[in-house]
């Protein structure tokens, strides 16, 4: 029986992303998604964890990020809270990738890829100052009429 | 233990950097410091051999921007080969592949330095 709501607590660093991959990964598969689509909702939640630890934490180390995968309806949704700097990624626009390549510029990729790679990316400021990003992919199809 | 590994080597004045893991945020600065290495000394002719390179995020693609520009400055390239389809499709989502030389294997980015690109 598959749970329909798994949590990890991580610490703001760079070196837990491998384990976030693990967790998306399994939870991912689990609910029936192909290779490719688990490596893009990995990619997408990785992505999303390296903007927090980056730019709401600023590489402090000692702050968390808590992810939850919560199933409703058909959809496959990760929840990523944390309590840093606010950063809508919604509001960031998509890059023109020939003026970004003519300009050799850096950065600013991560949420373009979260956008493409996944069915939808939200963006919520919580009463209590944290921050939410919602992100979710539809369940494969065999996998909605089993449950 | 570490979740990506370099291995640089030089072969006809080409320089080739075989890639191995998982390059994400975490490990980024390893590639950063091999590029940086290479440049210091004056190496512009750079092969990035994909073959096991079994992950790439966005911090990784930030890697390659950040040296391109400096190493066709001096007449030299970054040429990436051996890529997985997995990775290859990471490049491709963002259009990488009108910046960057991509090419199957490392001998065709080899002839493609001797031939003059």
């Amino acid at each position: 029986m598959k749970a329909d709501t798994v949590h990890l607590r991580i610490h703001s660093q760079t070196e837990k992303l491998n384990l976030v991959r693990e967790f998306i990964g399994e939870a991912a598969r689990e609910h029936g998604f192909d290779e490719e689509a688990v490596g893009k909702i990995m990619l997408a939640v990785d992505e999303a964890c390296t903007n927090i630890i980056k730019h709401a934490y600023g590489y402090a180390p000692d702050r968390t990020i808590d992810l939850e995968i919560q199933i409703a309806g058909d959809r496959f949704d990760i929840v990523i809270t944390h309590s840093g700097k606010s950063f809508d990624p919604t509001a960031v626009r998509k890059p023109d990738m020939q003026e970004y390549f003519k300009k050799y510029q850096r950065g600013g990729l991560g949420i373009h890829l979260m956008r493409t790679l996944m069915d939808g990316v939200e963006y919520e400021a919580l009463p209590d100052s944290r921050n939410l990003v919602r992100m979710y992919k539809y369940l494969p199809h065999e996998d909605r009429k089993q449950r | 233990m570490s979740t990506f590994k370099i291995q640089v080597r030089e072969s006809s004045g080409i320089n080739i950097l075989e890639l191995k893991g998982y390059l994400d945020a975490h490990t980024a600065p390893e590639l950063e410091k091999a590029f940086q290495g290479l440049l210091d000394t004056k190496k512009f002719n750079i092969i990035v051999n994909c073959r096991d390179l079994t992950y790439i995020s966005s911090a990784g693609l930030g890697v390659f921007m950040a040296y391109i520009e400096d190493v066709r400055k001096n007449q030299g390239d970054i040429k990436l080969s051996n890529m997985s389809p997995k990775v290859y499709n990471v490049f491709d989502l963002l259009g990488f592949p009108l910046l960057y030389d991509i090419t199957t294997d490392e001998a065709e980015a080899m002839t493609k330095f001797k031939g003059g690109k």
